[in-house]
């Protein structure tokens, strides 16, 4: 089972406390922006086998969304973070790089 | 190839056997194809198989990575009917049930196709409105499904208990066509033939790379070598993103982890299939005498083909609720399918950015159905550069909001 410690109460969760919410860090677009670029907001993803940006909701604890990074092709997670987090945060790009040589962020 | 028949039998019988020859080669690929296909599951070799029959294009490789049939394709429970909303999907997903019926002689192949009837429950108000709108459309179609009693479904299906408390049975949309056939020999069956009209199916090969020339594919790399091709189908389900990835685009795709198990095998005791989707469940025997339950998908990104513990309860739950009898079962096997979900969980079969390049994915959970008719169109839209039947399927109907949704109508496992 997945467990995913909500950076906000700070428990450690299991998944049928939460609900996943897809890609994380999604640049919004809206009316007036070009139709490709609508597109890839609503419908295009990364779909990583590998490490994945994602949010996930404390549904049944503090009800709060928060980001985590999360390898889909292992389930290892690398942690998480607040939901308020404009872009992916340092910390957890070296924790990944440290584990993993050869990744990057695309 | 070896044609069978029961001659065969008797005459293999008389020397004990031994001169059977293999179903398909093994062959080491060749430096160049008229076409590749990536993905030996049902699909992929559908298309193969139809881009010989159909159109003439013998000159084709099927690359995969594991073995032949070994993903969703051997994974899923089975359950063929073609009783959708959208016309698109009507029209596809019939042919591709009626392709079924015929299917073992035109292979020379026994697939077990079964066409036991499928039953969906209708449990709340809501779903029983959505269902007799099914069933109209249906009949528009040409689509043959009809609405039912609660005193139907109970004779179709006399273990399943109607007055459930929390959802009881109001009734049923039944395609008496529907049923079921055996996963594995629909690959074997597809593959066999491939091979015997000169295909080479190239198994234990994982595709790297794929490279372009002038916006146009020219070549995949593999972990077999470099092998040029003038077309390229890219058929790998829950890979799906990942190859395209290789071609340099992306696709409105999620991949998620699907489950189904089996019980231990018992008295034969239910010959329908039964779907229950408001409690996410559904069920059927198989031949040898198993309860084949599958349940509803899990939320998040998976590659790993497990899938989430609660789901298997949540599934067993609701369906002892739906047939008490089964409570004491026990089950035998468990086991995880990577599924590729679109927004309007409708399928792709599309031309790609990449000239020649074209992919055929998004069935997600309801794909095994979808085999013949989907291989069909694949091919046709390969070989000639559109289809009727895939037309509509097309990648840009994301950009143009023209979607087919059947997200309502098929958002379930199935
Ligand atoms: C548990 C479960 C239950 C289901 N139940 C039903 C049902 O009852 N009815 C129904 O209609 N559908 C059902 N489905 C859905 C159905 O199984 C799929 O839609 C269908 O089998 C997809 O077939 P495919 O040929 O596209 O994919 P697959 O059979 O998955 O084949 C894709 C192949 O591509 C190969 N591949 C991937 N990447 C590469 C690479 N880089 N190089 C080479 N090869 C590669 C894979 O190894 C795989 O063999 C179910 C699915 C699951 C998981
Ligand atoms: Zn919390």
């Amino acid at each position: 089972m997945l467990l995913l410690t909500c950076p906000y109460c700070g428990v450690s969760a299991d998944e049928t406390e939460l609900s996943p919410g897809g890609e994380a860090h999604l640049k919004r677009f809206g009316p007036g922006s070009s139709d490709e670029d609508f597109e890839g907001y609503l419908f295009m993803r990364h779909n990583q086998k590998g490490v994945h940006f994602e949010r996930w909701r404390h549904t049944y604890g503090c009800g709060k969304w928060f980001l985590a990074a999360r390898c889909t092709a292992t389930l290892e997670v690398f942690g998480t973070y607040s939901a308020q987090t404009p872009e992916h945060p340092k910390e957890i790009i070296a924790k990944i790089q440290a584990k993993r040589s050869d990744w990057s962020l695309t | 190839m070896r044609h069978y028949s029961v001659f065969a039998i008797v005459k293999e019988a008389l020397g004990y056997h031994q001169g059977w020859e293999r179903a398909w080669r093994n062959p080491t690929p060749k430096a160049h194809y008229d076409a590749i296909i990536i993905g030996a599951g049902g699909h992929g070799l559908a298309t193969a198989y139809y881009l010989g029959k159909n159109h003439g294009i013998t000159n084709v490789a099927v690359i995969e990575k594991g073995w032949l049939g070994g993903g969703n394709t051997g994974r899923n429970t089975t359950i063929i009917r073609s009783n959708y909303l959208q016309d698109p999907s009507a029209a596809i997903y019939e042919k591709s049930r009626s392709l079924y019926e015929t299917l073992s002689q035109d292979l020379n192949y026994n697939i077990m196709f079964s066409p036991r009837g499928v039953i969906m429950l209708a449990q709340t108000e809501h779903e029983k409105r959505g269902y007799l709108r099914t069933a109209h459309a249906n009949s528009l179609q040409g689509v043959e499904t009809r609405f039912i009693t609660p005193r139907e479904v109970k004779e179709l299906c006399p273990i399943i208990h109607l007055e459930g408390p929390r959802y009881p049975v109001l009734g049923g949309l039944w395609q008496a066509r529907g049923g079921t056939a055996r996963h594995d020999a629909v690959a074997w069956g597809y593959a066999r033939a491939c091979s015997a009209m000169g295909m080479d199916i190239i198994q234990q090969c994982e595709v790297t790379a794929i490279h372009r020339e002038n916006g146009a594919v020219s070549a995949i790399e593999t972990t077999k070598g470099r092998i040029g091709c003038n077309k390229l189908g890219i058929v790998v389900a829950g890979h799906s993103s990942h190859v395209a990835d290789m071609a340099g685009f992306r696709l409105p795709i999620e991949s998620v982890a699907l489950q189904a198990l089996v019980s231990e095998p018992i008295k034969p005791c239910m010959d329908v299939v039964v779907m229950a989707n408001t409690v996410h469940g559904y069920m059927s025997q198989s031949d040898k005498g198993e309860m084949v339950i599958g349940g509803g998908a899990d939320g998040y990104n998976n590659y790993t083909q497990r899938g989430s513990f609660q789901h298997i309860e949540e599934t067993v739950r609701a369906l002892v609720e739906t047939f008490p009898m089964i409570s004491r079962l026990k089950m035998l096997r468990q086991w995880g399918g990577i599924v590729d979900m679109t927004g309007d969980r409708s399928p792709i079969i599309s031309k790609t950015p990449v000239e020649n390049c074209f992919i055929n994915c998004g069935w997600g959970t309801g794909g095994f159905k979808a085999i013949p008719g989907s291989g069909w169109a694949m091919a046709e839209l390969m070989a000639k550069g559109h289809s009727p039947l895939a037309d509509e399927f097309g990648l840009n109907r994301f950009r143009e909001g023209r979607f087919i949704d059947e997200s309502v109508a098929a958002g379930v496992a199935h």
